[in-house]
């Protein structure tokens, strides 16, 4: 695809970007970050002061042109200005998954050939450290948090505030090397390179341009409205594409705020404190947050629960309706405000969601009852289906067209077409340039006309123009009988469950489908409180003859329900298993975003799947596990197999 | 270790002279002889252990060292002088703070709160002030609650920051009894077996913090720990009692080495 000129002039990257902004909105914050239990802010013109005394100080140290810049941490401004400062000083920032093991980090490292590492603290720096041998290219390393810092050989190693120094010291001499920098990017110089999470095999490294990010911010942003009152909790990895366009990419653009939490463990305090009106979560997020408020229900007094559950009721019959416009009777309208008063209201603002105007759910399918439930609480909750290559933005649902089972209408600006094997195709502003040092992979994805293939089967519904996805395509199979195979239309069913954390289905190519399954330690742990059943462990407490019950009965609903897909109905539970390890990132048996690698999980666990097939009712197993700081150890396990009925198509 | 005045560890730390010295201590409760005929040195900067069997006297020791208990013999010397019998707070307020072995925080409050106890010494205002809030009363609670802040920070306990600490975990309570000592800006901190009851991953965490202390803020760190593999890892110099006798006294090395220790922990019959 040529590209011609399709960003307003002067705006087509962050430096321009970010110079307008300290000007127009020179005194309205930008970025906000609790220190100290204090909310800190900065003015976009802090901002741009802040980021250009980086840039002269990355210049300073020897940044070249066309550098990749590594940047790992948590969610903090100062790392969001150290991706700024990358490009205006001519380079390409790379944000790394802040929880990689070494491993990992080194293959990141070394692929994108990144010069310059900036480090958030002790630990990530001990990270880089650790992988020196690995990673030859890298040359210096710059950290923001000075603890236990002190006693490290400083030679390659600099504080992020002696960076700026530098940079601002040596001010007149630097400034017109940015300049200078600066006046040869154009909207189609590459703004950011981001590492696919990579269910399968490597990581690959997803090369977006100006035009990529900034027009899908401004189509985005249109979209939903945003203006510079909106404000954004940035708590979701700096490394994945979300985050990019939301906290650099509108925020940019629209000129809104963007506010980081004080910890990862205070991301709920903070949220609350905050009170974003643009939010976007996982469907991982909202699970965990209704499951937090069902179990607090169950604790709660009798007057409360039944309260609770009243209004609920009533919330979930009229609240969608309301929130999408269409005409409710005055009675239960009456009936809803005072549900809003006593119960809405409070369990709104205790989340942290009272304010949220526009939120968006993507990455996984989110169970129906999940969705349904906050939206009948009236929190304009929609689903959007994206990925690093389209800069996000696929499909994404318009107020008033929101449903739990599609993803919406192609985004503005973006064309749909279904493929002939029923692989969703796609072709926008947003589509990416290429994998880095892959022709191969870029030419297998992205087609000469710019059509790129997203490896999701779906179909168009011809009713509503809406998009609905299937699975992923190349883990659609066929069962022996010839029927088709989609792990991820079960999974999704039974994951809805809330004791039910995480599932695997297996069955392609043979006579019957059987599961793997973790249970929420959350949820069960609180049902085995409140029913007086000791556990130890984890283990102890999945291999509970109750819980197996429990999930067994989940299993048999979920087959009821599949049986009644025409298409699907052979994909019917027949036997399952209580996994005794919770499937885990360090493990390999899931991706950094929690995605399930399945290919993992079927080669580590091969003789559990074994027996599930050949009848057994028991089987002892070992497993090795990884732990955080990269020991490994054994467990050792005797699992109990079950047999579940199925129903009849 | 060096017998100079100054020396500089391995780890790049600076140890200095003396900053307390017990001389000769002799604690008795009736006629049970707690302590006997003790002394030892603290050197500014370094984490100096005291270990022993239980019942060997560590706790009377550190009971001793903040003012709790009063020798009946013996000399006590902190900074260059000689101390007078003093009450705990006096004691508190010429800069020795410390955690205890058994939690004694203030169930009911919060983390926050209970850190603000720890910088009682230092506020100067009085009940008009406090009562009346405006003015220095605020201008104090503003300066106090940022050190407070940043002990919070410092020991990653910003989430639990608002949560009474009755109902925090073990593990947690004893952090925030560490800030609590901490809060006070000590230039001696008294740890009363900081990791008793703990996990690994705990104690893990808890060695990690001792350890920042002592390097970010040259804090003169005394402490009673049963874990010898925590004791030999962290602590620069270890002084091992047991029937309230000093049965040896030096570095980690030395100490494991030392036959009378090895006798003390194994056991041998005492004739």
């Amino acid at each position: 695809m040529t590209l011609t000129k399709v960003l307003p002039d002067g705006l087509d990257t962050f430096p321009k970007l970010l110079a307008r902004n300290a000007v127009q909105w020179a005194n309205l914050p930008a970025y906000r970050e609790k220190e100290y239990g204090i909310w800190q802010s900065w003015t976009w013109s802090q901002v741009s002061e802040e980021v250009n005394a980086l840039a002269m100080g990355y210049v300073a140290l020897g940044l070249n042109e066309g550098d990749h810049v590594a940047i790992i941490g948590r969610n903090r401004p100062y790392l969001y200005w150290a991706m700024l400062a990358a490009q205006a000083a001519g380079a390409i920032p790379v944000p790394l998954y802040q929880d990689a093991n070494a491993e990992e980090m080194a293959y990141v490292l070394e692929h994108s050939g990144a010069r310059f590492v900036i480090a958030e603290d002790q630990e990530q720096v001990d990270k880089v450290l650790e992988i020196k041998d690995q990673t030859p290219a890298v040359e210096q390393i710059i950290y923001f948090d000075k603890r236990g810092m002190r006693k490290y050989d400083h030679t390659n190693l600099n504080a992020y505030a002696d960076v700026q120094a530098e940079g601002r010291a040596g001010h007149s001499r630097l400034e017109p090397v940015l300049t200078e920098r600066q006046a040869k990017q154009d909207e189609n110089s590459t703004c950011v390179m981001l590492y696919t999470s990579g269910t399968t095999g490597k990581p690959k490294g997803v090369v977006l341009s100006n035009t990529n990010i900034i027009a899908s911010s401004i189509s985005s942003s249109e979209f939903d409205t945003l203006t510079t009152n909106d404000s954004v909790l940035a708590y979701l990895p700096m490394a994945w594409v979300g985050d990019f366009i939301f906290s650099i990419g509108q925020s940019c653009w629209t000129g809104f705020c963007v506010a980081c939490p004080e910890s990862p463990e205070t991301m709920q305090a903070d949220l609350r404190e905050i009170g974003p009106s643009y939010f976007f979560a996982p469907p991982r997020f909202f699970e965990g947050l209704l499951t937090t408020v069902m179990i607090r229900i169950e604790d709660a007094s009798k007057m409360k629960r039944w309260l609770f559950h009243k209004y609920m009721d009533h919330a979930k019959r009229v609240g969608p309706d309301l929130l999408d416009g269409k005409p409710v009777s005055f009675g239960d309208r009456l009936k809803y405000r005072i549900g809003d008063l006593l119960i809405y209201g409070p369990l709104k603002n205790t989340l942290g969601l009272s304010k949220v105007r526009v939120g968006y759910t993507a990455g996984e399918a989110i169970g129906p009852e999940i969705f349904e439930f906050y939206r009948a609480l009236g929190i304009n909750l929609k689903q959007l289906y994206g990925q690093t290559e389209a800069s996000v933005f696929i499909t994404q649902q318009p107020d008033g067209e929101v449903r739990a089972d599609t993803v919406g209408v192609p985004s503005p600006g973006v064309e749909i077409r279904i493929a002939d094997n029923g692989e969703v195709l796609y072709r926008s502003l947003g589509t990416f340039v290429e994998y880095y040092k892959n022709p191969k992979s870029t030419a297998e994805t992205k087609d000469a006309e710019g059509w790129v293939a997203t490896g999701d089967a779906g179909f168009i519904e011809e009713s509503s123009g809406h998009l609905r996805i299937i699975d992923r395509a190349k883990d659609v199979g066929k069962m022996a009988d010839g029927s088709m195979f989609a792990p991820k239309f079960v999974e999704n069913k039974l994951k809805f469950y809330p004791n039910i954390l995480e599932a695997v289905v297996f069955g392609d190519g043979r006579d019957n489908c059987t599961a793997f399954i973790n249970i929420d330690l959350g949820a069960v742990g609180n049902w085995a409180e409140r029913n007086n059943v000791a556990y130890t462990s984890y283990q102890d407490l999945a291999a509970h003859p109750e819980v197996y019950g429990a999930i067994q009965a989940h299993i048999e609903e979920v087959n009821t329900s599949v049986a009644k897909d025409s298409m699907l109905s052979g994909c019917q539970i027949s036997r399952f298993l209580v996994l005794h390890k919770e499937l885990d990132a360090d493990d390999g048996e899931m991706t950094r975003t929690r995605k399930v690698r399945r290919k993992v999980v079927g080669e580590k666990y091969a003789d559990l799947i074994g027996a599930l097939y050949d009848g057994s009712s028991k089987i002892a197993t070992e497993t090795e596990v990884t732990y955080e700081d990269g020991r490994k150890g054994f467990i050792k396990a005797t699992l109990e197999l079950r047999d579940v009925k199925m129903v009849a198509a | 270790m060096s017998d100079a005045e100054t020396y500089v560890t391995a780890d790049g730390r600076t140890i200095g002279p003396p900053i307390m010295e017990m001389r000769d201590i002799t604690l008795k409760f009736g006629g049970v002889t707690a302590i006997s005929n003790i002394s030892f040195d603290i050197r500014e900067g370094e984490i100096r252990a005291i270990i022993g069997p239980n019942g060997a006297g560590k706790s009377s020791m550190l009971n001793v060292i903040n003012g709790f208990y009063h020798p009946q013999e013996g000399e006590i010397w902190f900074r260059g002088k000689k101390r007078k019998p003093m009450k705990p707070y006096q004691i508190a307020q010429q800069g020795i703070a410390r955690t205890f072995q058994n939690i004694a925080l203030f169930k009911g409050m919060s983390t926050l709160d209970n850190i603000m106890t720890g910088r009682f010494t230092h506020m100067k205002t009085n009940i008009f002030w406090q009562a009346l809030w405006k003015g220095p009363a605020e201008r104090e609670e503003v300066e106090n609650r940022e050190i407070v802040e940043k002990v919070i920070d410092f020991l990653e306990i910003q989430a639990i920051r608002k949560t009474p600490v009755g109902a925090l975990p073990y593990g947690l309570q004893k952090r925030v009894e560490l800030g609590r000592a901490l809060a006070a800006q000590p230039k001696l901190l008294l740890l009363d077996e900081p990791m008793a009851g703990m996990n690994v991953e705990e104690k893990e965490d808890m060695s990690r913090f001792i350890l920042d202390v002592n390097d970010e803020f040259g804090t003169t760190i005394a402490l009673i720990e049963h874990d010898m593999g925590v004791v030999m890892d962290i602590s620069d110099r270890v002084v091992v009692l047991d029937y309230g006798k000093k049965i040896g006294d030096g570095t980690p090395d030395e100490v494991i080495n030392n036959q009378d220790v090895i006798d003390a922990y194994l056991g041998v019959s005492h004739d």
